[in-house]
């Protein structure tokens, strides 16, 4: 059964965890704010995007349907390839879900590459329910974008010290979580395939259109990889 | 400016929400608990970690153009910073804080 106090304990565990994205969440979701209130569109209507869609650069990439013809087709379109990599998520955490028990939609929804990289990366202390842990890490992620996306179109434009590059922050994290996952020597096979197909893909097809022939690229190697690279227990 | 009408604006957020959350559950609609994952799915779970994580990072890195304007130093250092001090303090917090601070610095001051 899940107890309040189990809920405290994870939360103290995972809120630490989740700080590198409150940084990069506020900053880029202020910037994302910035450019809703500069084509028009209020607080309501930011506050709703990243309410339901909660997916930053599918967010930025909308901007450019709100200012054209009306397309809902294109949008789906675009909106499945720009996020295609969420299904990679999925499948690494079919098992790993189970732990979550009631608390498994939410958690699904708010499926973020942040979110997941903490979930997946994480030693979760003893004693500490997975669950809940999931859980903090999902909902706080999530509301970061979403405050700090209707705080842009609020107070952005009252910004005045340098923020260029801010937005380094959520690549350092992924640095660092990689760091971590290359410490533990089974996972190195994958972790240098993951780099070398989306590298080489990414000279092939170019930024746009790299994310989706990398990912078949990965699978199609790990399928014919048979059962070396072992893995860890990730 | 916004040229939707706003039922056009709820219609076309709808639809990008139902397709960002259709590929977040996809997964867990096509192998759900009480069905047996075929074994390879079961092996993607130990590879596909780390597998994406090198995926996250490259396509953070994605618009680097190494012919043209810093042609990616600023990236470059910021990361060996990252490295050098994650495999010698091993404090995420630190390294990403230091990192960050250290390309903000390049991209603002040098280049």
């Amino acid at each position: 059964m899940i107890h309040t106090s189990s809920a405290a304990l994870a939360f103290r565990a995972a809120f630490p965890l989740t700080l590198p994205v409150l940084t990069g969440f506020v900053f880029l979701g202020v910037a994302y704010g910035v450019l809703m209130q500069s084509i028009g569109l209020g607080a309501g209507w930011t506050f709703l995007v990243s309410f339901l869609v909660f997916a930053g650069s599918m967010q930025y990439v909308a901007l450019t349907f709100f200012t054209a013809a009306f397309n809902p087709l294109y949008a789906l379109a675009v909106t499945l390839m720009v996020n295609a990599r969420h299904i990679f998520y999925g499948l690494s955490m079919l098992e790993k879900i189970r732990d979550a028990g009631p608390l498994k939609p939410y958690i699904i929804f708010a499926l973020c590459d942040e979110t997941f990289s903490i979930i997946t990366s994480a030693e979760i202390p003893e004693g500490v329910d997975r669950g809940w842990f999931m859980f903090f890490v999902a909902l706080l992620n999530r509301w970061y974008w979403i405050i700090g996306t209707v705080c842009g179109v609020l107070v952005g434009n009252l910004l005045s010290f340098d923020t260029r590059g801010l937005d380094f922050t959520l690549t350092a994290l992924f640095v660092v979580i990689f760091l971590n996952q290359w410490d533990k020597p089974s996972n190195r096979p994958s972790a240098l395939i993951g780099v070398g197909c989306s590298l080489a893909c990414l000279l092939l097809f170019g930024p746009e259109w790299f994310i989706l022939p990398a990912m078949a690229f990965i699978l199609g190697v790990f399928a014919l990889s048979g059962s070396k690279p072992a893995g860890g227990d990730v | 400016m916004a040229t939707l009408t706003a039922p056009q604006l709820l219609i076309t957020i709808l639809v990008i929400a139902g397709g960002t959350v259709l590929t977040r559950a996809l997964p867990f609609w096509v192998f759900p608990p009480s069905r047996q994952a075929p074994a390879f799915i079961k092996r993607l779970q130990f590879l596909l970690p780390s597998a994406v994580i090198g995926l996250l990072v490259v396509y953070c890195l994605r618009y680097i153009d190494l012919t043209a304007g810093s042609r990616g130093l600023p990236e470059l250092l910021a990361i060996a910073v990252i490295v050098a001090l994650h495999l010698w303090r091993r404090n995420a917090l630190l390294s990403i804080s230091a990192g960050t601070i250290v390309y903000m610095l390049l991209i603002q001051h040098v280049f």
